[in-house]
Parts: C-alpha cells; structure tokens; sequence
C-alpha cells in the first residue's frame, strides 16, 4: 500500500500583512499542521502565475497566496492586481487538468494570526481531500538526501533553463 | 517669532515625552533631519494605545500593522535613543540649552539579554486583575468569570502587546511573588538568556537637549464611578477600549466576539456615546472627538465578525467631522445596517429574570424607553493622562480648565514655556491623523528653534569598504538558531545543521543558542572572515524583525547585507508545529534548503543616492501656504513661495474673527510682513504653476508670472497649500434677496462699522454638505455658527438667534462654545435631512417653518436675517495641479494623502506634500499645526545632502523588453516611463526606471511578459529556486 498521502502546499505571503500575520499564529502559538512552506515576497503582486504554475508543475498539491486586505495594501493597490490575476488563473487551472481548489487567495492582516491559522489548515484539509496533484511524481517519497541534493543542483540548471522558456513567447 | 538669536550655540538635541503614535512621528521627523532624539515613554513599550486597537476608521486597517513599521524604525534608529519605563522629573535651563533628569525605572530584565521569545510569560503564576477604579487593589479571582478573567487579567511578568518594541517584558514589581515574598523565581529559571535581573535598580540620568516635545497623551474615562451605566457591576458592560481588544484577532478571545460573563455570543449590542464626555457632572464638558467614530467602526466590525448581532449606537449627535467620515457613517447606517438612535442614556439595569441588559433612556422624540441587551459598550472619552498634571507641574507648562496642556490657538503646538511643545491629545482630544499631524509640526517648532545645531549631535555609522564578491563560487554559511528551547524545544537543530552541511555551497553550518545576541554577532563577524563566507543564512525567527541586525553585522564585516537569507524556523516552524517534532523538524530542513537555493543566486544591492536640492516650494499664500513657508525658511532653507493672486492672506482676509475672539485680518497681515522680508523666501505673486517636473529632491516647475513672464525654479521638496473655499448656495433662496446670506457674507457685515444687528436670525447648518453629492461634513461651520451667534448676542443681546441643525459637531474643547452658546440663549433646533426648513416671504421677514422633534408642533420664526452655513468646496485648481505633480484627489477634489492615518500630509509621491483646506476643510489652529507639519516633513527631505533610494527596487533588462508599456499603469508610483533609445541605429521602445521613485513592490516584474523586469533582492530565478526546494523531498 501506498504511504500515507501527506499533502506538499505552497504559501506566498506579502511582507507587510500576511507574513505577519504567520508570525503571529506563531507568536500567539497557534496550532497549525505542518505541511506547508511560505515564499515571503514584498508584494502579493509581486506572485507571478508563472511561479503558480512552476509549483504545480514541480508537484504542489495547493498553492496559497496571501495579501493584505483590499484597501490596506503597503504599496497603495498591489493586491488588488493580485486578485485580478489569481481570478484569471483560477480559470486557466482547469485547462491544466487541475482543480481550481488546489489555488486559493486570502487576506490575512498582520493582526490576524488566528485566520492565517485557520485558513491555512482549512486550505490543507481540503487539498487533502482532493488527494495527490496529478502533476505529482510517485517515486518522490523515495528520495534520500544525498539524491535530493543532486536534484537541486539540477534544478538550479532547469532554472536558467526555465527563463529562457518564460520569455521565449 | 523667529527664536531671538542666542550667544551661545543651542544643542541640536531634543527630548520627547511619549511613546504613542505621536511622540513616535516627532522623533522620526526630527532624526530624519538632523537631530538626536530621546524618546521617553513611561510604560515598558513604545506604541503607546494605538497598539492596542483593532481596527483604525475609517478605512478600517489594522491598527497595528500600519503602525508597526514605524515602531520597528524608531527602535533601530541611529539618532534615537529610546528610554522606556522612564520619567521627567525635572528640566532646568531655558529654551536651546535644557537639561532633563530622567528615572530610568527598575524593569528586572537586562534588554541587551533578552530575546524577546517569551518563555518567561507562561511561567509565570501570578496573574491578577486590578479593581478598575483603585488601581492598588486586586479584584478577587473568584467573582470574575473564566472569560472575564481571560480578558482583564494580567500576569506579573508581562509585556504590553505581543509585538511589543522593545519586545522585552517588565516585572510589575508590587505583584511579583519574587520581588515581594521572596519566593517563585520561575521566570529567572525558564530564562535561558539569563535576562531577569531581580536586583535591578532605579537610575537617575541627566540628558542636554535644546527643546522638548510632549506627547504624554491620554487616559481613557474610568467609567467606575457611574454606577448608572453598571460598569464593574456587570461584566458584560465594557470599555469601548475592551471591546477593541474583544474584537483583535490577537485579543483574549482570538478575535470572537463573546460576552465576558459566560463566553457566549451575543445577539444584540448596545454602544452608549458620551461616557464621561459633553459631561459636566463629571468635570469633562469638552467632546472627546473620536468617540462617535470609534464607536461606528466596533459596530461595524462586529457586525462582520458576527452577521446576525444587532448593534445600536445612542448618541447625542453623531460627530462625523473628520475628511470622508460621514461617507463612513452613512455606509454603517444603510450597508452594515449599524442602527443608531438619538437618546439620553440614564442608565443600564440588569433584568432578574433573562439576565440581559435593559438600557433605559429617552429618546429624541420625548418620553421614555428601554430595550434589552447582550452586551452594552461604553465610548469612553479621552481625558488627561493621570501623570499630565505632575508633569506639566516638574516641567513648568500651564494646563487649562479641564487639565490639558494649555496652548495659543493661533500657535498651537507651543505651551506657555518657550522651547516646550506640545502634540497630540494631551492639549486637548484628536484622532490619529489630528495627533501625526500636529507632531509633525512640533518637530519643525523644535527645528527652528535648533535650526543652527542641526547635524551637531546626530552620528552617522561609518561602515568598512564592501568586499566585491561578484567574481567568487558562493560559499554559503548557515547559523541554526537554538532560540532558548523555542526553537531546539520542538526542532532537533544538531539535526537541521547537518543536514545544511549537504546543500550546495553551503561550507560552513553551527548552531547557536541566540543567534541574535550581542556575543553572537561578534562570532558571526568572526566565522564569515575565517572561513570565507561571502553568503550567510540564518534559520531562527522572523526576518521582518531580525532581518536589520544581521545585516548590520554584514555590513559591520565589509559583507554587503543582501547576501545574507533568513529561514523562519521559530515563528513559522516550532511555535506552530509543537506537537509535531519530526514533522517540524523536516520543514526546518526545508525552509533552510529554500534559503540556502535563495542566497546562492543572491547579489550585492546597494541603494542610489541622488543629489537634493535644499530648496522648497510652496503652492497657496493663505495661512497654509505663508506658515508652511515660513516655517521652512525659519528651519535654514530657501523656500519658493506662489499665490495666484495679488495679495497674501487667502481666506484669512474674509473672516471677522475666530472663534477664541482673535482678528484673522491681523494675522494675516503678520504673517504676510514676515514673508515679505524674510530673507530665505522668494515671493511670486500674481503667478501659477504651468509645468512640473522631476522627483523626490530634484523638482523643476516652470511658473508663470502674470501674462508674459515665465521662470523655472529647482528645488527638492514641494508643499500643495492651495485652500478651499466657501460655495455658493443653490437652495434657500440665496441671491435672490439680501437678507439670504452666508456665514462668509454676515462677517463681512459684521467688520463693518454699519451694521446694525438684526432682531431675529435663523441659521441654517449643513447647507450643501452631507447629502447626495457632496458625502461629507465642511467641519468648520458649526463652530462658526456659534462663533457669529455669539458674537450676535454680545453686540446686541436681545438678539434672537436660532441655530437649525443635524448634529452640532463642536468637537473636542469647540464643545464649550456650545455650552455657552447655550447659555446665552440661542435656540438650537434639530431638523432630519428629509424635512428641511421651509421658506416663505413674509413682508420684511422670512418666514421660516421647521418640525420641531421635541413638541411634535412646527416651529414658525420670522427671520429678519437668514444665515446659510454653505459648504466648503475644494479649490477647482486642485485637479490641474494633481495632474501636474502626480498626485490623487479624492471623490470631492479634495488632495488625497498617503495614508489617512499615519501620513496625513504626505503624498505616495514622495517629496510632494499637502496643508490646510486643500486636504479637507478644517480650522485655522488645524491648518497653522497641518502647514507647520509639512514644513517638518520637508526638513527631513531637503536636509540631507543625498536622497538614498531603496535598494530593493525594479531593474529593467533593455535586451528583453520590447516597450510594450503594460508595466507603466500597473506602478502606482509613477517610476516607469517609455522612452525612446537608439539600438543599432534603430529607435526603439524600452521601459525607464526613474529609481527615485521606485518602491519595490514589484507589481511589474509580475506584469512584465518579456521576463525584463526583475525585482532585485526577489528575482524570478531566486523565487523559483525557492519554489524547486520547497518542492523538492526533506532530506532530513
């Protein structure tokens, strides 16, 4: 039997709002399930649906992005492109073959360490329902450190790789 | 008013007085321009009560997230020394050479130790609540609820919000079971950082400053004594400040709103207006200004947090004065569907059998009533603090009659000392932005008086040349930070260190048991010279409150600070995965490996600094324009000044006198001699703005002088001080008969010697303002209502005045001018927007008739004089000019700032700021305290020789980018431009940067499809590297 799906999210906060907010739960020790990593930009905005794409493609179960409420943005109206272009993606995801459930938008204040708990686990939940990314290799599990290294260093390569690939259009 | 020259020097230092929002704002703009700052704050944290709300109106941020940022700059300011737990206890000498004694107060814990992680908070077992109304007694445990306990009960050692600065906590001394009994000793023992000292002592320091800024702001009412209202009597009766925390997401109750008494949700809220303020049973006859706002963003809030709760607000009058607040008000009332009832409360009595709250009162309409409530919510008012008075008393300023600082309305930043000033509440009660902008303006009152000491005693950190490290292979180094057993209590670290020593170029990995700690520093400093490092990671805490140290440390070393990564293993990790120790300790591996495939592809950043030109210009000669512009040259710069017209003076010159009595003509005519013969201002009458150009330090603006001269003038900084102005009525049958006239047109007959008092006037409030098109209050005329009905009575009091009203919105001490209004006898009559004053042509009179709420009857008065209250209309130039410096208006065309709260006159576009009745309509103490704001806000510009740039800002790849132009509308800061270059001989299209302006967001680099942007610091190979480790198997 297969092991235990265990679901791989990807998080992106803002730094002025959002990756607060985490800190808080943190600091409020909030209890949140441990299968997420952040990427903290300054900017939602900054989120290109490229980089959404990249971790689907490199086996992301969900995808999150998180921003400070409309109105509050540090940079005036980020956010709001933000939800503008998550919208738009939401749509492309299907065409992917995946389900629009696996990407989700959140404003989560810096005050709000409590939502950025409670969205995160509701978000893992469901991605746990969902099951396994279609885009997911099976074989990841087996990965030892010293392959994971090498696969790195290659993906160091397929980064460059991929910027050729993203303007190549 | 220019300080009288001094033999000797003064000290370019000066000394603040309060940690709040205010005292925060005076200390950054006076570092900012060459001062040295001590920041004393009495409590063990700066943030002072706006850390403590929720919400902010009426925007309704988060309080703390707009206000942290500016915390986090003041505590790491080079040129502020923050004093916490500390008082004046004396100040001698006189103003430009002072010397202050301070205490330092005991705080039981070395600040250079402590970490800030917190350990100590939940050891500690003595936690009490204080009777509200004797603070020395202890309420017993027993009585209070679990609920009520968790919301109002504190612990011995404590700090006074959780992202506190500094973040340190305090032992209160007199609860501490150490410190009184000797016994416990539990925080020393869960310390690791050996932070608790139980032998601290008081110290006495003496500081030299050349001027001191108050900023001790306010007590909330301590509505103990009135029974009536049942505060401490019943536990679901709070404070508008508790119901602010019951609302925080980091409050006791996470954010959900629950009744203190047994936890459940209530289903109907009451708020009561007015508690301890327009009171004079209990000495405060002033209004405290920003209670009805308040009051309107809890019950709209609460009503997001809780869909089904009903929330009554009963008030007297709601006093939505402020820029865009009754748009506010109006969206509470038909959108969040916040119910409001105009009263009297006469109190709150606990019904036996349902245990609900039954609010008696009368309503508008007359009679009695009462109606039953969950939860009742007192909007406390604002009164003195209660340490105001010994301060004032050591410090040798004058209070008023109801304890504020007491201060000149025409100078109103300065109290009766010469060098002490004063911001914020404690002279009388404002709101935030009231609060920023009025410490602003003290700080350029203390530049002025300083203006010859600047520079003299701020430093400035020298830093080794930078190692080029371009040409090296990156040899990374991780740190993996203990944090005490916040981190190795949950984290198996020794594990997360070697499995580091397997990620590319990573050479070097240790752990350390405070990674941020003074010795660490030291030791890092040391690792990265013998081992070679050119990249450093450290896995610990947050980088948005450590990221500055390390890289401090980098820099100290010759390192340049953006080659250094922080993996959040604490806040991110071990504190929210306690319960899973392999699963968190697997993610440590990860968010180290996703910082380590960061930094190998990180480069060197350094900011641009670009030459600034120490000259302003001011836009608008009335009282904003000519004090803004004076208050500039008396700080040591050239200021441009431009009026259109061909007098000085601007509305000034239009007004009979103020509402304290003074003649506005007089003033203007002071102010405008200044101008002429003050050597550092260049006047430009008759002229206007045709062309601008340029940014942040390097402005040029083509003016055009009369029909055929133009002239270009430089300068660094420009201030909109451009006014507004009286409209002309449509309704009322004004222009159509001489004895229509508006409040602008009755003091221009007042000046004049003819004029002869009428037997009956009828004034007429909120002409044009607050309905349909025009959403918002004018501010001013209520008080000027008063002001001419008074100035009517005294000149003839036979005189009978009516004053036809929505809501009298005499905010903070304005309210005694009602009092006496009042008093006096003139007749204020309410009418509802739906049922205005009707007119009718009486023979010599105007027959007025208007409902009147009180008898149910219609009121008939036969007016011999009919005074319209007209709206304040934005001036029509304002648009042209937002064109021309790039810059928004609001809906009404009124100049929009940067932040309605913490950045009241500045624009997004730096270096352009705002004063006076161009913002909104205010009053003339508002727009001397906005103009002298602005001049502060451009010392901070023009008085550095360079404008440093952010280093995180926007790159263009010129190869890449074919000049779409779908980035340009995306930058809300105007920083991108096409422009046209030569390739190959070819003109093509390509994206400029102006860096100046550049923030760093990044919204471009997201937008860009040609991959030619890139954000430095958060390139896109550096976020997907990060994406690929995240993605990629722990190997842990």
């Amino acid at each position: 039997m297969a092991a235990e799906f265990k679901p791989k999210v990807l998080v992106f906060c803002c730094n002025w709002c959002s990756y607060a907010g985490a800190d808080l739960a943190g600091i409020s020790r909030m209890k949140i399930r441990p299968e997420f990593r952040v990427i903290r930009s300054m900017c939602s905005a900054r989120i290109d649906p490229e980089f959404i794409l990249r971790a689907f493609r490199r086996g992301a179960d969900g995808v999150m992005v998180a921003g400070c409420h409309p109105g509050d943005c540090h940079y005036i109206g980020g956010n709001y492109r933000t939800r503008r272009r998550m919208a738009l993606l939401k749509l492309l995801l299907k065409q992917f073959g995946l389900h629009e459930g696996r990407l989700k938008l959140e404003w989560v204040s810096a005050s709000e360490g409590e939502k950025f708990a409670r969205v995160i686990n509701a978000f893992i939940n469901q991605v746990e329902q969902l099951g396994p990314s279609p885009y997911r290799k099976t074989d990841d599990r087996q990965r030892t450190p010293e392959t994971g290294r090498r696969k790195l260093e290659a993906g160091q390569q397929t980064v460059d790789d991929d910027k050729s690939l993203i303007t190549d259009h | 008013m220019i300080a009288p020259q001094k033999k000797s020097k003064p000290v370019g230092a000066v000394l603040v007085v309060g940690g709040g929002v205010g005292g925060i704002q005076a200390s950054l703009d006076l570092a900012n321009a060459g001062f040295k700052v001590y920041l004393v704050e009495s409590s063990p944290a700066i943030g002072g009560n706006m850390a403590m709300l929720d919400k902010t109106f009426p925007t309704n941020d988060c309080s703390l997230c707009i206000l942290s940022p500016k915390l986090v700059e003041c505590g790491r300011h080079l040129n502020v020394t923050l004093m916490t737990m500390a008082d004046v206890l004396d100040l001698q000498g006189e103003s430009g050479r002072f010397t202050a004694t301070i205490r330092r107060r005991a705080r039981y814990i070395d600040l250079e130790r402590c970490t800030g992680c917190g350990v100590c908070l939940e050891k500690c077992p003595r936690r009490y609540v204080r009777h509200p109304a004797h603070p020395d007694e202890e309420v017993p445990k027993k009585t209070l609820s679990a609920f009520e306990w968790q919301l109002r009960a504190k612990s011995a050692i404590a700090r006074p919000y959780a992202q506190a600065l500094p973040n340190a906590p305090a032992i209160d001394a007199a609860m501490c079971l150490k410190l009184t009994k000797g016994t416990c000793g539990l925080c020393q023992k869960a310390c690791q950082a050996g932070a608790i000292c139980y032998d601290d002592k008081d110290r006495i320091e003496q500081i030299e400053i050349g001027a001191v800024i108050l900023a001790p702001g306010y007590d909330q009412f301590q509505p103990y004594p009135k029974h009536e209202y049942g505060y401490s009597r019943f536990p679901d009766v709070v404070t508008s400040m508790e119901f602010e925390r019951i609302l925080c997401a980091s409050g006791p109750f996470a954010g959900h709103v629950r009744c203190p008494s047994d936890g459940r949700e209530p289903k109907r809220i009451a708020f009561l207006q007015c508690v301890g303020s327009r009171d004079v049973a209990c000495r405060n006859g002033y209004c405290s200004s920003v209670c009805c706002m308040y009051a309107i963003k809890e019950a709209v809030i609460a009503r997001e947090h809780l869909k089904q709760v009903d929330a009554t607000i009963f008030f007297m009058d709601v006093r939505a004065h402020g820029k865009d607040f009754d748009k506010y008000y109006e969206h509470a009332r038909s959108e969040s569907r916040v119910v409001f009832e105009r009263a009297r409360v006469h109190g709150v009595e606990q019904d036996q059998q349902t245990k609900q709250l039954m609010v008696k009162y009368a309503p508008a309409g007359g009679g009695t009533a009462e109606a039953a409530f969950d939860m009742v919510v007192l909007a406390t008012g604002l009164e003195p603090s209660a340490s105001l008075r010994g301060l004032a008393g050591r410090l040798g300023v004058n209070l008023n009659d109801f304890g504020f600082v007491w201060t000149d309305s025409l100078a109103p930043l300065r109290t009766s000392r010469p060098g002490v000033f004063v911001a914020g509440v404690a002279s009388g009660p404002r709101d935030i932005p009231e609060t920023v902008v009025q410490a602003s303006a003290a700080a350029s009152e203390a530049g002025r008086e300083l203006a010859r000491a600047r520079g003299t005693q701020t430093r400035i950190k020298q830093f080794p040349p930078e190692r080029a490290v371009e040409q090296e292979t990156p040899r990374v180094g991780v740190l993996i930070c203990h944090c005490g057993i916040n981190i190795a209590g949950v984290v198996d670290v020794a594990r997360v260190a070697e499995y580091a020593k397997s990620l590319p170029n990573v050479v070097y990995t240790e752990t350390s048991l405070y990674a941020c700690s003074q010795e660490s520093q030291n030791h890092i400093s040391q690792l990265i010279g013998e081992h070679k490092l050119n990249r450093l990671v450290v896995a610990s805490c947050s980088p948005r409150t450590h990221e500055p140290l390390f890289q401090a440390t980098l820099k100290e070393i010759g390192l340049n600070p953006y080659l250094f990564e922080m993996a959040n293993i604490r806040d991110q990790c071990s504190w929210i995965h306690m319960d899973h120790p392999a699963a968190a300790t697997a993610k440590a591996c990860d968010l180290v490996r996703m910082a380590v495939a960061k930094v190998n592809l990180a480069e060197a950043l350094h900011s641009q600094p670009q030459p600034v030109t120490a000259k302003a210009l001011v836009i608008g000669g009335g009282l904003a324009g000519m004090t803004a512009a004076l208050d500039i040259a008396d700080q040591g710069f050239d200021v441009f000044l431009v009026e259109k017209e061909k007098i000085l003076g601007g509305n000034l010159l239009k007004l009979d006198r103020t509402l304290d009595g003074r003649a506005p003509a007089d003033l203007a005519a002071s102010l405008a001699a200044r101008v002429r013969h003050h050597p550092r201002i260049a006047l430009f009458l008759n002229a206007s703005v045709k062309q601008a150009a340029g940014f942040v330090g390097n402005f040029e603006t083509v003016l055009q002088i009369g029909k055929n001269t133009k002239k270009t003038l430089k300068h660094g900084a420009v201030v909109l001080a451009t006014g507004a102005q009286e409209s002309k009525p449509i309704e009322y049958g004004y222009g159509k008969s001489e004895r229509v006239l508006t409040q602008l047109d009755l003091e221009k007959q007042m000046r004049s010697s003819a004029f002869k008092v009428p037997d009956n006037v009828v004034m007429i409030q909120c002409v044009g303002s607050r309905e349909s098109d025009h959403m918002y209050c004018s501010r001013v005329c209520c008080s000027t209502a008063i002001k001419n009905a008074i100035r009517l009575k005294q000149l003839n009091p036979r005189c009978q005045v009516y004053i036809l009203y929505r809501d009298i919105r005499t905010y903070g001490l304005r309210e005694e001018y009602y009092t006496r209004a009042r008093d006096l006898g003139v007749q204020f009559v309410r009418f509802e927007v739906e049922h205005k004053p009707a007119l009718a042509a009486a023979g010599r009179k105007i027959n007025v008739t208007v409902p009147d709420e009180l008898t149910g009857s219609v009121l008939n008065i036969g007016a011999d004089l009919l005074v319209l209250s007209a709206r304040v209309d934005a001036n029509p130039d304002n648009a042209e000019l937002g064109k021309l410096f790039k810059v928004p208006l609001n809906a009404e065309k009124f100049l929009l700032e940067a932040h309605v709260k913490l950045r009241p006159v500045d624009f997004a576009t730096e270096g352009v700021f705002m004063a006076g009745m161009a913002h909104a309509p205010k009053a003339i103490e508002e727009t001397i305290a906005q103009a002298q704001a602005a001049a502060a806000r451009v010392g901070t510009i023009i008085s550095r020789k360079e404008y440093e740039s952010e280093p995180i800002i926007v790159a263009v790849n010129e190869d890449l980018c074919d000049g779409c132009g779908l980035c340009v509308p995306v930058c809300d800061y105007g920083a991108l431009e096409i422009v046209e270059v030569e390739r190959n001989g070819q003109k093509k299209k390509r994206v400029k940067v102006t860096e100046a302006l550049c923030k760093g967001c990044g919204c471009c680099a997201a937008t860009c499809p040609s991959g030619a942007m890139e954000q430095k610091g958060y390139k896109t190979s550096q976020i997907m590297a990060m994406i690929d480790a995240a993605l990629e198997e722990s190997g842990a």
